[in-house]
């Protein structure tokens, strides 16, 4: 630790009630310590990670802070509140990282050519001659083309490829949230519909282990 | 651009583990602390933080948010 660091670690210990209510008065004490002890969690929290420097950590912190201060009135209590602020300070940062290695890729791009491998998943054991039944990969091509409206099926896949939800919810004009609601009935859609094929819950779980 | 193997494989686990009533994001990140607490404590999973459990082992993105927060608190706890 730099001399700095440590003069900087030098902040008042403050239980959760004396927190709130000095942020609440927006006493420039408290602020000026819990963006201290920000940027040392998030020194932490992003060790080792490449492209993240200290002014990249002092933005999310900066912005961190805004976010806090705003959601004060939803701090419940049941945890400590520098980690229920660290928990919001993570979340800023991994998100502004996502975004910038997605910034360049569009949505169409990611989605328009967008099916399943050619060749089986080698464990796909429904697919064998003796059975009338389609293969659980066939089955799910056919709910996804059949059940899901292109809103869902453009999220889901461009999540599956890794485009991070922020970035897709920009796309789609939404938020988090709701991009969260039209993954999960995509989900609920896609079991449903391979439950309606004579498909059951072992069998999806013993395609995901393989 | 298919989707790959290991990504079928993950929609696949992603349906099944799918229930009916989920938290999102949101109700996630509000939870989240008091969850890393409990586990940092070895305390048994409330039943109330059974959700954020699920949540994590659906979301990609907050169950890579929650293994950072776990990691600063582990760093923390063992400085004293």
């Amino acid at each position: 630790m730099t001399s700095s660091e440590q003069t900087e670690l030098i902040v008042e210990d403050r239980d959760n009630e004396s927190w709130i209510a000095e942020l609440r008065l927006n006493d420039s004490s408290a602020i000026h310590d819990l963006r201290v002890k920000l940027l040392r969690n998030l020194r932490k929290a992003f060790a080792d990670r490449p492209r993240v420097d200290e002014a990249f950590l002092e933005d999310a912190v900066q912005e961190s802070l805004l976010r806090i201060l705003e959601k004060l009135d939803q701090f419940t209590g049941r945890s400590r509140f520098m980690t229920w602020a660290t928990s919001i300070a993570i979340r800023i940062a991994l998100g502004e990282l996502r975004r910038s290695r997605w910034k360049d890729v569009s949505l169409d791009e990611i989605v328009s050519q967008v099916g399943f491998a050619s060749e089986p998943v080698a464990s796909d054991k429904t697919s064998t001659a003796d059975s009338d039944q389609p293969s659980i990969l066939a089955a799910l091509q056919r709910v996804i083309d059949t059940e899901l409206t292109d809103k869902q099926r453009q999220a889901l896949l461009a999540e599956m490829k890794g485009m991070p939800q922020d970035e897709i919810v920009r796309h789609l004009g939404s938020n988090r949230n709701a991009f969260y609601k039209l993954t999960h009935d995509a989900r609920r859609k896609l079991k449903i519909g391979l439950e309606n094929m004579g498909f059951t819950a072992d069998d999806l779980f013993a395609m995901s282990t393989i | 651009m298919p989707l790959s193997k290991p990504e079928i494989v993950e929609l696949i686990r992603l349906v099944g583990l799918t229930r009916d009533s989920e938290i999102n994001c949101e109700q996630c990140l509000a939870l989240v602390a008091e969850f890393a607490e409990q586990h940092l404590a070895h305390k048994s999973c409330a039943d109330a933080l059974k959700s954020v459990e699920h949540h994590l082992s659906i979301c990609v993105e907050c169950r890579e948010e929650y293994e950072a927060l776990r990691l600063t608190l582990d760093d923390l706890d063992n400085e004293g």
